[in-house]
């Protein structure tokens, strides 16, 4: 109600300064630029996708086949293995990056000491370039010569070939993107858990509880839209993920650690621009038919409590 | 005494000691493994062992380096440059004047822009279609494109962090300047503008690391040696200098500074938009 009577001066003495219609201090237009570039670039290849990947396309032109592109995705193992691949790699890094980050911040906010260290060091790698963390983590995890099984070999244990053998380079890739990713996960829930209300703590205090019921009970469902946000931002980033798998093992060996999104680069790079296509496509289903029941789901939750 | 003191909780000595040791095994190791291997001589790189360098080729590697194909790695840092200063530029001003027309003004345009940008931050971009948009442009393979591109992408961010910051200056500033008979860009630009210098530095400093460190926009939309950005040079030395990782590491050091400078100087603005960004998003 203040607001409507606020408003409403301004605007009736700007329509009496002899203008004919009242303009609005917010005008439309300065939607305009930022519409434009967005439409351009980002709506219009979205939509017109939908229509390539309906094509035999190369750089001349395109042909019209109908869903060919699609029966060869899903045909193809090599390509219908790269959805799986998409799907493990984006559950397994959001997955240990809700718990690794749910604990490191619970440790960082904590009464330890090198508290601000600790912080620093953890959130460093989030802004680090991301070829640059896979090009040395390929080298560590080198399978004779690798810092990483070196180690391994003085307590006896014999590492495997990370990034070689086909049954662990889609995981090792994981790995390495939670290491890169978990500190931004940490810093969200760090965000979470401060703006908890000490009395909390201190309510459950008076009640005599421990460390595990102050997590379990208070922590845990007030730190929920902390939790929320990171699902959701690590399952985009997961699902989309390219250049760290790129970097360390181009999704091989074989096609072991292919993703959606480098099979769209490969075959952008052979030339099969409706196939290239078609994979985004599949991709943007597969992240939209995620994400989007996913996030409604938790913030419906989210609004109950 | 003895309340305040449990009130006060002593630091835990050991979870203290025992979180420094994994967080310098975990985290610190492989930088130091960078920089360490970055310094060595070529033979003793290429052991890709966790040493201390016999010999110290700290400016050799560094001219080396900067020297290798015809200085490409100062060519890279000079587009990294013009495209995450333009496009960051861009995007803030485009994104600021779209939060502020959003945030303020109840229209019917409102539930359709906020589709679009939450569309931005989900969707994967189609990257072929894209590519054909810029061939029909003719800004395919320039870096007008690419800044073009980088904007379209990072766009709905920075609404999202415009908005909710617009959202907490009293509109009654708005009504005042245009009593003074300031116009919409007056109003903007003059007024409101100013006021958002904490979102500003946030979105500026947490966008310039992501485009700096973007790797997949430039490979597709921006390839060829002659344009490369420094995250492709990385890759091209990769695998021109297979054996020579003492410059490879080297290549890494050297990029990994800019987004280290930011942090240090940054620090608190770039939580700050991470946090706030991605709560809201």
């Amino acid at each position: 109600m203040a607001t409507t009577t606020v408003t409403r001066p301004a605007e009736t003495l700007v329509s009496s300064a002899g203008r004919v219609r009242a303009k609005s201090p917010y005008p439309h237009w300065f939607y305009l630029p930022a519409a434009v570039i967005y439409g351009v670039l980002f709506i219009v290849p979205t939509i017109i996708a939908f229509y390539f990947s309906l094509t035999r396309w190369s750089i001349f032109d395109s042909k019209f086949i109908g869903l060919g592109n699609y029966r060869t995705f899903f045909q193809e193992p090599a390509l219908v293995t790269s959805l799986w691949h998409t799907l493990i790699y984006a559950v397994v890094t959001s997955g240990l990056k809700v718990v690794l980050g749910l604990l490191l911040a619970m440790l960082l906010t904590s009464q330890i000491l090198a508290r601000g260290y600790l912080r620093s060091v953890v959130f460093f790698p989030v802004l680090v370039s991301t070829i640059g963390v896979g090009l040395t983590f390929t080298v560590l995890m080198n399978p004779e010569k690798g810092l990483i099984n070196q180690s391994l070999s003085l307590i006896g244990i014999q590492g495997p070939g990370w990034l070689t053998d086909p049954s662990y380079a889609l995981l090792s890739v994981a790995l390495v993107d939670v290491w890169k990713g978990v500190g931004l996960a940490t810093l969200i829930y760090i965000a979470g858990i401060v703006s908890i209300p000490q009395e909390y703590f201190e309510a459950a205090r008076v009640d005599g509880a421990g460390a595990w019921e102050n997590f379990r009970h208070i922590v845990l469902p007030l730190a929920r839209p902390a939790t929320v946000t990171v699902i959701t931002l690590s399952l985009i980033g997961g699902l989309r993920s390219f250049d760290l798998i790129w970097a360390m093992t181009r999704g091989g060996p074989g096609f072991t650690s292919d993703v959606i999104a480098s099979v769209i680069y490969k075959q952008y790079q052979a030339g099969f621009y409706g196939l290239s296509t078609a994979g985004n496509v599949v991709l943007f289903l597969v992240v939209t038919a995620i994400v989007l029941p996913l996030s409604r789901f938790l913030n419906r939750k989210e609004v109950e409590l | 005494m003895t309340v305040l003191t449990s009130r006060r909780p002593r630091k835990n000595l050991l979870l203290s000691f025992l979180a420094i040791v994994l967080s310098v095994i975990v985290f610190l190791v492989p930088f130091a493994f960078v920089l360490l291997t970055a310094i060595k001589d070529q033979q003793q790189a290429s052991l890709l062992d966790f040493s201390w360098p016999h010999q110290f080729r700290l400016v050799q590697n560094f001219i080396d380096v900067v020297e290798a194909r015809d200085y490409m790695l100062i060519i890279a840092f000079i587009n990294s440059t013009i495209l995450t200063v333009a496009s960051v530029t861009l995007m803030v001003v485009f994104g600021a004047m779209v939060a502020f027309v959003l945030q303020r003004r109840r229209s019917k345009w409102n539930a359709l822009v906020n589709a679009l940008v939450l569309a931005g931050l989900i969707i994967p971009p189609a990257v072929v279609p894209t590519i054909w948009v810029l061939q029909k442009l003719g800004l395919f393979r320039t870096m007008p494109g690419l800044i073009l591109v980088e904007v379209a992408f990072g766009l709905s961010f920075v609404i999202l962090l415009f908005r909710a910051f617009i959202g907490t200056i009293p509109r009654e500033l708005d009504e005042a300047a245009v009593i003074d008979g300031a116009g919409p860009m007056r109003l903007f630009f003059r007024v409101i503008l100013p006021l958002l210098r904490p979102v500003i530095i946030t979105s500026v400093v947490v966008q310039s690391v992501f485009v700096f460190n973007d790797f997949t926009n430039p490979l597709y939309f921006l390839p060829g040696d002659q344009n490369a950005t420094v995250q492709l040079t990385l890759y091209n030395f990769a695998s021109t200098y297979n054996t020579q990782y003492n410059l490879l590491f080297m290549n890494i050091l050297l990029i990994t500074i800019p987004p280290l400078v930011m942090f240090l100087f940054f620090n608190r603005q770039i939580v700050a938009g991470m946090t706030a960004g991605a709560i809201k998003g």
